[in-house]
């Protein structure tokens, strides 16, 4: 087998080596009755040729070829070829946990450069060397908001996306937190007022999304001062990270949890993504996750190392800050690749092209007869729009030509059957958008079924 | 080190100095030899209450986390600030610069639960010797 | 540096700065197509949430810049595709190219979560397949693929074992974990809601079944074992461990951070585990990237089936389907369904392997028993029962010469290899926990017991060399103390930075500690 370097002479040379007759004698320690006596019926075993043309017929089947209005959570964006020239290096992809300083400073560096842009993007002043996902990011900063107040109760955007909410649920039922829902106003941003009726002095932590699931921009520095005249903290959740190349970042949030696929990850369906965490320097040893540190060598050169491990299970056992031990080191590495060759301008002018892309669509879809903007709030590259008729009967005619429509919100929005979010990205041409509005002209003038 | 004769000491290593009925604790210099170089101490703030027996803070080392327990029940009336900047005070001046806490006793009596000095030194000569017969 | 040591030769890379010290305004590395509608204004579309200018600080430099900085910082780091990673535990096997390039396949790579389910049958056969080969491998009857890695495997797992006794009428209270376990395990209880109690192995380093029989009330929830042992021995007594516990209504969990060493050769299902998570990125070689991305599948008994998290995969007629809806469910533990990516590497690893499965497994066997057999006598072995994929020996030897697994470790760095596990299991004082995986030639394999036969024959004439250990990196021994007694978590360029500076090739400096005195025996 191509991936085992012995021959069979050599596992003959070893065991004898080891005074053993034959390899059974080395599982003697599974009682018998244990031991497989037949092979497992698995597929296989493939060459390297069957092995993609296996992937090759799934991928035939699935959505490629067809033009997608999707966001939520999951964004299609230009990705250099240069990324994986670096990922792809077997020093970055085959290498370990970066316990080993001395021969991982490749790593280490590159995660201290990462740190240092998830803060200069969010504005806060320490961020970690990456979580999961921005659904379980968001989770751990409530647990870190509850661990820094003593505080149980946690009050969340209606507007957070339905499937962090749910990893959020899964999470508070078990540490004892009680989590409530913040409604939404007219203009489709977190209503201050319900939310000041709501705030108590036993509340920890306040999360609120930004650009929120609907698209809107919440008024995070209007938010920060009636959250912490309670004492609780303020968590901010990011989904698009995009959005932080015009939009203003939460410098004021105590907290700021982010999913990183915007920078570079491909859509995967659904992962491998990355997560951000960042947050005050004050708060940092209530941080979860691993943390690279500048240090010195024993000859005064700069060099890096994990640092403030004793937060960690690996020391602290049942009493870490978190569970979490491998994170997503090599999709913070795409990330951090991502945006360098992205730089200031680069990031600044994909912004502008999603903005302006999404304006230009907002205005064309407008225009259909029946079709209506949902909310007032100032969106970024998503925003919700209201049809005369069900959403996804409109997206089911637009498959026919190799549409993929925008999300329909009745599933996690019962109020919103008639709604749909529509995600515009600097991938989607001038033509795409066209199509999408004739289509949907075109599907609202079918007689109803 | 020798071991202040003025001081009482506990099992897990902490000593205590009282001077009235306000007894000054921190932690000794084999507690501070085992841990190895100090990076951070976590101490309670002024008025919590703390419980003979029971642990009410943490010091550090960049790879291991002791708890600290209370020698006595009472109220903390002081923590030393100086830590948070320098904590390798704890490795350099365990018994003097390095103190940790002030607690208001609320049961003086339970003084007498703890180690003299001589008691302590022979209590950690024997753990010595089991660390060497099971190394 | 002198010939004798086969596989280590000195560093001879390059010095590199950080990113922001190379940026200079008006660089650029990256270039979009044209705008082809009209330009929006950000301050009119944005209003006051409208960032005035670029993120401040954020690097400017072009394409080459980056590719020589990233390219020059990757020659800093030690990978599995440079030689061996002797680590207990991780198991850190070789991660197949053509899992890279079916992952980044058009129509896999390319793929929306949310996007209609017709047009995703692919994935769903991929992750149905997938389930189905775990399952056959573990012998348990259902499965999870969402949780990330193997610690959210665990809450997974620990949050299925709390749902199914919830619905008995009580959860109870409690989780026992071995002395010996991984630090995720006492952890993850917490998080799970549990507290932790931990039991004292006996003294060949197994479960100690009598006390398991006094520990075991109906207070307590689960057991986590992790077989083999992190010791790499085999838990003989496993299926009386099983009924301890389900005779007191409490399940058994177990870590299946070794499956490397019963692949294809035992099922944790036959064994009487109720409920176990995988880890992708170890036993089913998918790239550790330098921490993650993994994934942590959790494969259980038929009773845990109905809390699976959300969503559910289901075969309906001629498709597949992801249900949301299960009233049962313990909710999700992630968004969308899993890390789809690792998945589809681990399925084209198993694919590789098919039947074959069970010939990794036995290499991996071989070489640990290999390792073990060459260096008993040079290193004390603490525990001396049978191994299996790992061997676990101690620094007692060595300790006195003042030498201990820590320095050992270091000086094996100058051998050419990343040092074995030194941080656990607990119960092992000095460990040197050594996993050489089925993914090293006997070649490689005795390189090593070589390089620590010379590395103990170094501990005892000239402690000190080891001790000074690594001599021949890039970086000397970085100062941890400083690192966290005073954190430097980001670059900061209002802080002056007193580090030296950093030329181009230290060749002097390199000259300066040829290292005469490294030389090995035979």
């Amino acid at each position: 087998m191509r991936y085992l370097p012995k021959s069979p002479a050599e596992r003959q040379e070893m065991l004898a080596a080891i005074g053993a007759k034959s390899i059974d004698e080395l599982f003697a320690s599974i009682p018998e009755r244990f031991r497989l006596k037949q092979a497992l019926k698995l597929p296989g075993p493939f060459s390297e040729a069957e092995v993609i043309q296996y992937f090759k017929e799934r991928a035939a089947v699935n959505a490629f070829g067809y033009t997608s209005f999707l966001g939520a959570g999951v964004y299609n964006h230009l990705r250099s070829v240069v990324t994986d020239a670096i990922i792809q290096r077997g020093e970055f992809l085959t290498s370990y946990t970066p316990y080993q300083a001395e021969i991982t400073q490749g790593t280490l560096q590159a995660i201290f450069e990462f740190q240092t842009l998830m803060c200069q993007l969010t504005g806060q002043q320490v961020a970690n060397a990456s979580m999961w996902d921005g659904s379980t990011a968001t989770t751990e900063a409530v647990l870190m908001a509850e661990r820094i107040t003593g505080r149980t109760r946690v009050l969340v955007a209606r507007t957070l996306h339905p499937e962090y909410r749910d990893v959020l649920t899964t999470y508070a039922k078990n540490s004892g937190l009680h989590v409530e829902e913040i409604a939404y106003g007219s203009d489709g941003t977190l209503d201050q007022n319900i939310l000041k009726s709501m705030l108590k002095d036993d509340v920890g932590a306040v999360v609120v999304q930004s650009p929120n699931f609907f698209g809107g921009i919440e008024p995070i520095a209007a938010l920060v001062d009636v959250v912490h005249a309670s004492g609780a903290l303020l968590v901010t959740s990011i989904t698009e990270g995009v959005s932080l190349g015009l939009v203003k970042p939460p410098a004021e949030a105590d907290i700021v949890a982010m999913e990183g696929q915007s920078f570079g990850l491909a859509p995967s369906y659904g992962g491998p993504f990355v997560g951000v965490l960042a947050s005050r320097d004050k708060f940092v040893r209530q941080m979860p996750g691993r943390l690279t540190g500048q240090t010195i060598d024993t000859d005064g050169r700069r060099g890096f190392v994990l640092t403030l491990a004793t937060r960690e299970q690996h020391i602290r056992r049942e009493k870490a800050t978190s569970n979490i031990c491998t994170n997503q080191a090599l999709c913070a590495l795409a990330a951090t690749v991502h945006l360098t060759l992205l730089g200031k301008e680069g990031l600044r002018e994909m912004a502008h092209q999603n903005l302006s892309k999404a304006q230009f669509a907002l205005d064309l879809l407008t225009k259909i007869p029946g079709v209506k903007r949902t909310f007032t709030a100032p969106f970024f590259n998503e925003f919700t729009i209201e049809l005369p008729r069900s959403a996804r009967m409109v997206n089911h005619e637009l498959l026919k030509e190799k549409i993929v429509g925008p999300l329909p919100l009745g599933p996690s929005y019962p109020e919103l059957t008639k709604h749909a979010l529509v995600c515009v990205t600097e991938t989607t041409t001038r033509d795409d958008i066209e199509r999408l509005a004739k289509g949907i002209a075109r599907a609202l003038e079918q007689p109803v079924q | 080190m020798a071991y202040p004769t003025n001081f009482r000491y506990t099992k897990q290593h902490e000593w205590t100095d009282v001077k009235g009925d306000v007894a000054t604790i921190g932690i000794t210099d084999y507690a501070q030899h085992e841990l190895g170089d100090v990076v951070f101490a976590e101490l309670p703030k002024v008025g919590a209450k703390v419980e003979a027996g029971k642990s009410f803070g943490t010091v550090e080392s960049v790879k291991a986390v002791s708890e600290i327990y209370s020698p006595v029940t009472g109220e903390v009336i002081e923590a030393n600030g100086d830590l948070q900047n320098t904590p390798e005070t704890i490795n350099s001046d365990p018994h003097g610069a390095a103190w940790l806490v002030k607690v208001k006793l609320a049961n003086p009596a339970e003084l007498k639960d703890l180690m003299d000095a001589t008691a302590y030194e022979a209590f950690i000569a024997d753990a010595e010797k089991k660390k060497e017969a099971s190394a | 540096m002198s010939h004798k040591i086969k596989k280590a030769t000195r560093h001879t890379n390059q010095n590199e700065g950080l990113i922001f010290e190379k940026s200079s305004p008006g660089k650029r590395a990256f270039e979009l197509p044209p705008l082809d509608v009209p330009a929006a204004d950000p301050a009119k579309a944005l209003g006051p949430n409208h960032r005035g200018e670029g993120v401040k600080d954020f690097p400017e430099v072009s394409e080459i810049e980056v590719i020589r900085h990233f390219t020059r910082l990757s020659t800093w780091n030690y990978a599995i595709d440079l030689g061996m990673y002797p680590l207990g535990s991780c198991t850190m096997k070789y991660n197949p190219r053509v899992n890279e390039f079916v992952a980044r396949l058009d129509g896999i790579a390319t793929e929306h979560p949310l996007q209609p389910q017709e047009l995703s049958q692919g994935c769903l056969k991929i992750l149905k397949l997938l389930e189905n080969c775990l399952l056959e491998i573990t012998g348990m009857e259902a499965i999870t693929l969402q949780p990330a890695a193997g610690a959210q495997g665990e809450l997974t797992g620990l949050l299925l074992i709390r749902a199914y006794l919830e619905k008995q009428g009580n959860p109870r209270k409690k989780v026992l974990v071995p002395d010996s376990a991984h630090g995720t395990n006492p952890a993850t209880a917490v998080i799970a809601g549990y507290d932790v109690e931990n039991i004292k192995s006996e003294s060949h380093g197994q479960i100690d079944v009598d006390k398991l029989r006094e520990l075991v009330t109906e207070d307590v929830a689960a057991l986590m074992i992790t077989n083999p042992s992190t010791l790499g021995i085999f838990e003989e007594r496993i299926p009386e461990i099983a009924e301890i516990l389900h005779a007191k209504g409490a399940l058994l969990y177990m870590d299946g951070a070794n499956m490397n060493a019963l692949a294809g050769i035992a099922r944790p299902g036959d064994l009487g585990v109720d409920v176990m998570h995988l880890n992708l990125h170890k036993t089913f070689s998918t790239p550790h990237g330098g921490g993650g991305p993994g994934a942590g599948p959790v494969a259980m008994k038929k009773i845990l089936e109905p809390f699976r998290p959300t969503p559910i995969l289901v075969e309906k007629t001629g498709h597949l389907a992801l249900e949301h809806v299960r009233p049962q469910s313990i909710g999700k533990v992630k968004a969308f369904s899993g890390n789809f990516g690792v998945l589809v590497r681990a399925l084209a690893y198993i694919l590789a392997y098919g039947p074959g499965i069970r010939q990794a497994t036995e290499d991996a066997v071989l070489n640990a028993n290999y390792i073990r057999k060459h260096l008993e006598g040079t290193f004390d072995l603490p525990y001396s029962l049978p191994s299996m994929h790992e061997v676990v020996f101690s620094d007692a030897l060595q300790k006195r010469n003042g030498v201990n697994t820590m320095d050992i470790a270091k000086r094996l760095i100058d051998y050419g290899f990343h040092p074995y596990t030194t941080a656990f299991p607990l119960i092992v004082p000095g460990a040197l926990m050594i996993e050489p995986t089925e993914s090293e030639s006997k070649e490689e394999c005795d390189l090593f017991i070589d390089a620590m036969k010379s590395i103990a024959h170094e501990a005892a004439t000239d402690a000190n060399l080891v001790k000074t250990a690594p001599h021949t990196t890039r970086v000397r021994r970085l100062d941890e103390v400083g690192a966290a007694r005073n954190p430097i978590l980001r670059w900061d360029p209002s802080r002056p930075d007193k580090t030296t500076v950093q030329k181009k090739a230290d060749v002097a400096e390199a000259r300066h500690r040829e290292p005469a005195q490294v030389t090995p025996t035979a």
